[in-house]
């Protein structure tokens, strides 16, 4: 008892000064000053100089009316919508094409990852040639390369080329048919959502007869039966209610149908192809980051070279994989920003646009920030949870 | 990209700009010995590099001209070449002391944007231009319906538009840029029908098309564009010597003055020539705003007056071939007009 007091004790004694706890606090409080007194200064500064340059303020300005149209929107907006609408249009088009281009350059990047560790002389060499050039070009120019690709390959309106199904392609981008849903057709996805209910429990059902019996069952081929065969049926008893809308030459373009821009297009395919050589990589140092003890392991106990790869080492390599993958995605997101090259109207563009029409340089750009580092801490956050669900699990 | 570094670059300048001094640009351009121009990353006719580099146009020579009434030497000008998005927070920021870039006057850029437009030194209004080989039935505006239309964003340009086909209750499809070459190049690739810009920008830009033959400017003039120099607004002195310098060009061609005579002239017995070009006993018309008293020898010297301006870089001096129109001085029938310098 006595001894654990003079313990205790011991820091203080000597000068209050020499103290390193309170010194500690000391140095913590005079960082803390100077930094508010910093940031306070900047704000203080950018409000006078604001006054005297005689530039308005404030976010008021997100109410007026934007005035300028926009290419693409996902939800409805006309040159009446106000700037803040403009905005959120700008960032539903940045989810867009960053949301799509991070599901096609996963899936590209697993397929080179595998690729470059294949057998194959051929595969191997292709994958390694596809990687080491994509990663060495500037993203801003593959973007450039896809889109006058898009504008200088294909053909104008009058001479697009027929593709099935009604649609077309054309310098003006992809058309198909938009289906459009008659009398009855809630039905179709009912059955769609039944389908996939079904298709989960059978899996679920399927897994737990393995883990009991060993035995196995065609999960991947009844899945696509019960979520193909239900809606069709549906269709069918519904009375056939879908029509198309198909696209049409006009004066000037294709009208009717569905239309996918070549800002859109290109963009998405160079975020995808881009990002996909970093997949890969990350991908496949994943894979040789998983000990060959464990491939011959799974060997000796008879699994086919497929099923090893599919149930022993990509599970184990995802825990090496997933953290690298993450910041792949940061960066695509921030890469599609380059949007602006080729006027895809995503938060950048829009946003610049009303920086520029309204002069509101300071708000628009906090606003962009915050997006942006929002939506890099909202994909972190997704992918810590998908890591910690990939964390070993011991048994 | 480069706009949101110059966004973010200009919202830190506005942020931690020294706030004292910065008022007086007169005396800071006289610190550093030259003017620093804010032009077009190239519009034919109005400011664009020649081959050897040098900028060329009549927004370019008119910040010679400032330079000429401020250090009676017209060549002491830099220039910054600036996308229609840039151009107002480089001016906001202090990164230019005038911005001369075929730019709109309007009342929000007058007021909410803290600029102050000096004058009108080119009277302009928004026309379409379409390839007419690939459209040949097209001879109006009105027949656009369903269009696709290039346009760069950042510009009155896009505002009219929206205007234009809602008014007419026409559908088109924008597509849209933040640089002139990309816009220039995507009309030119047949991404859209339309080009849409200032009139005088479309004249200017069918001659940097692959075959400018085949294109024709539309009818139709859907806006007024009254585009001129602007400054940041509290600094008079600077405002008075950047709209001064627009009227003395204004003054000079109404009284004869041009660059081949302005010496002679010097010693004219008209008491209206004698004053304005500095030679009254006792003048302090110069002093007054901040200049010397030959200051409008100076700019007429450097560029001329302001109707050799406007015949050599947009008129019958130059490819453009313009008409003067509504930018004829007021007493020829057109627009421009100077308030007496006295
Ligand atoms: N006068 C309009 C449009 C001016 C404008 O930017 N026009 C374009 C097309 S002619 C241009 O000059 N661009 C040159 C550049 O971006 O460097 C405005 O002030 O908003």
């Amino acid at each position: 008892m006595a001894s654990q007091e003079i313990l205790r004790e011991e820091p203080s004694r000597g000068s209050f000064i020499n103290d390193p706890k309170v010194r500690g606090i000391f140095f913590q409080a005079v960082v803390v000053i100077v930094l508010v007194a910093l940031v306070w200064w900047i704000v203080q500064n950018t409000i006078d100089n604001l006054t005297r340059l005689r530039i308005a303020s404030g976010f008021g300005f997100l109410r007026g009316r934007a005035g300028f149209d926009i290419s693409d929107s996902a939800i409805a907006y006309s040159s009446d919508s106000t700037y803040g609408r403009a905005i959120v249009v700008g960032f539903i088009n940045t989810l867009i094409v960053a949301g799509a281009g991070i599901i096609t350059a996963t899936i590209i990047g697993f397929i080179l990852g595998i690729g470059r560790l294949s057998h194959n002389w051929l595969i191997r060499k292709i994958c390694m040639v596809y990687v080491e050039v994509f990663r060495n070009i500037p993203p801003l120019l593959v973007i450039f390369f896809w889109y006058s690709g898009v504008l200088s390959v294909l053909p104008p309106p009058r001479e697009s080329i027929n593709l099935p199904f009604g649609s077309f392609l054309n310098q003006r981008g992809f058309y198909f048919l938009r289906p459009i849903w008659g009398e009855g057709s809630w039905l179709i996805l009912v059955a769609l959502l039944l389908g996939i209910a079904m298709a989960w429990f059978v899996a679920r059902k399927a897994r737990q007869r393995q883990m009991a019996t060993g035995q196995q069952f065609p999960v991947f081929w009844t899945s696509a039966a019960l979520i193909t065969g239900l809606p069709l049926l549906a269709y069918a008893l519904s009375g056939f209610p879908l029509s198309f809308d198909y696209p049409k030459q006009s004066t000037f373009n294709l009208t009717g149908g569905f239309q996918v821009k070549p800002e859109f297009l290109s963009l998405y395919l160079a975020l995808s192809f881009y990002t996909a050589a970093f997949i890969a990589e990350i991908v496949r140092a994943g894979i040789m980051g998983v000990s060959k003890g464990q491939t011959e392991a799974a060997g000796a106990l008879g699994l086919r070279p497929g099923s090893i790869l599919r149930l022993v080492v990509i599970p184990q390599a995802m825990r090496i994989v997933i953290p690298p993958l993450t910041s792949q995605y940061l960066n695509l997101t921030k890469n599609s920003s380059l949007a602006i090259a080729i006027g895809y109207p995503d938060l950048t563009a829009t946003t610049g646009t009303v920086l520029n029409q309204t002069g509101q340089a300071i708000e628009c750009v906090l606003i962009m920030m915050v997006v942006y580092l929002a939506l890099s801490l909202l994909t972190s956050a997704i992918m810590n949870v998908v890591n910690a669900r990939m964390a070993l699990v011991e048994r | 990209m480069k706009h949101i570094a110059i966004g973010i670059l200009g919202a830190a300048a506005l942020g931690l700009v020294a706030s004292a001094a910065s008022a007086a640009t007169l005396d800071d351009v006289k610190a550093k010995g030259f003017i620093q121009c804010g032009v077009s990353t190239g519009l034919a006719g109005f400011s664009a590099p020649d081959d050897k580099g040098d900028w060329q146009g009549i927004d370019a020579d008119f910040c010679r001209a400032v330079a000429a009434a401020v250090f009676g030497d017209g060549t002491k000008v830099k220039f910054t070449p600036l996308s229609a998005k840039e151009r107002f927070t480089a001016l906001q920021s202090g990164e230019i002391d005038i911005l001369s870039r075929n730019t709109t006057w309007t009342i929000n850029r007058d007021t909410a944007l803290g600029l102050n437009f000096v004058g009108v030194t080119y009277y302009d209004g928004q026309g379409f231009m379409i390839n007419a080989k690939k459209l040949p039935g097209v001879n109006s505006a009105l027949q656009l319906s369903g269009a696709a239309v290039c346009v760069q964003s950042g510009t009155t340009t896009e505002l009219n538009l929206a205007d234009y086909f809602k008014s007419n209750k026409m559908e088109y499809n924008p597509v849209v840029f933040e640089k002139l070459e990309e816009v220039n190049a995507a009309y030119d690739a047949g991404r859209c029908d339309v080009y849409t810009t200032d009139q005088s920008g479309l004249y200017g830009i069918r001659l940097t098309l692959g075959a400018p033959a085949d294109h024709v400017v539309l009818p139709e003039i859907i806006s007024k564009e009254p585009l001129g120099p602007a400054v940041r607004q509290g600094d008079d002195q600077w405002y008075h010597i950047v709209k001064w310098t627009y009227f003395a060009l204004l003054q000079a061609e109404e009284l004869g003055i041009t660059k081949a005579n302005v010496e002679e002239m010097k010693a004219s017995d008209n008491p209206e020539i004698k004053r304005v070009l500095g030679q009254e006993a006792d003048t302090k018309i110069g002093t007054d705003l901040g200049v010397s008293n030959d200051w409008v020898v100076n700019i007429v010297k450097a560029v001329g007056n302001y109707g050799e301006m406007f015949e050599r870089n947009v008129g019958s001096g130059s490819p453009l071939k313009i008409a003067r129109g509504i930018n004829a001085l007021w007493t020829k029938g057109g627009l421009q007009y100077a308030p007496p310098i006295r």
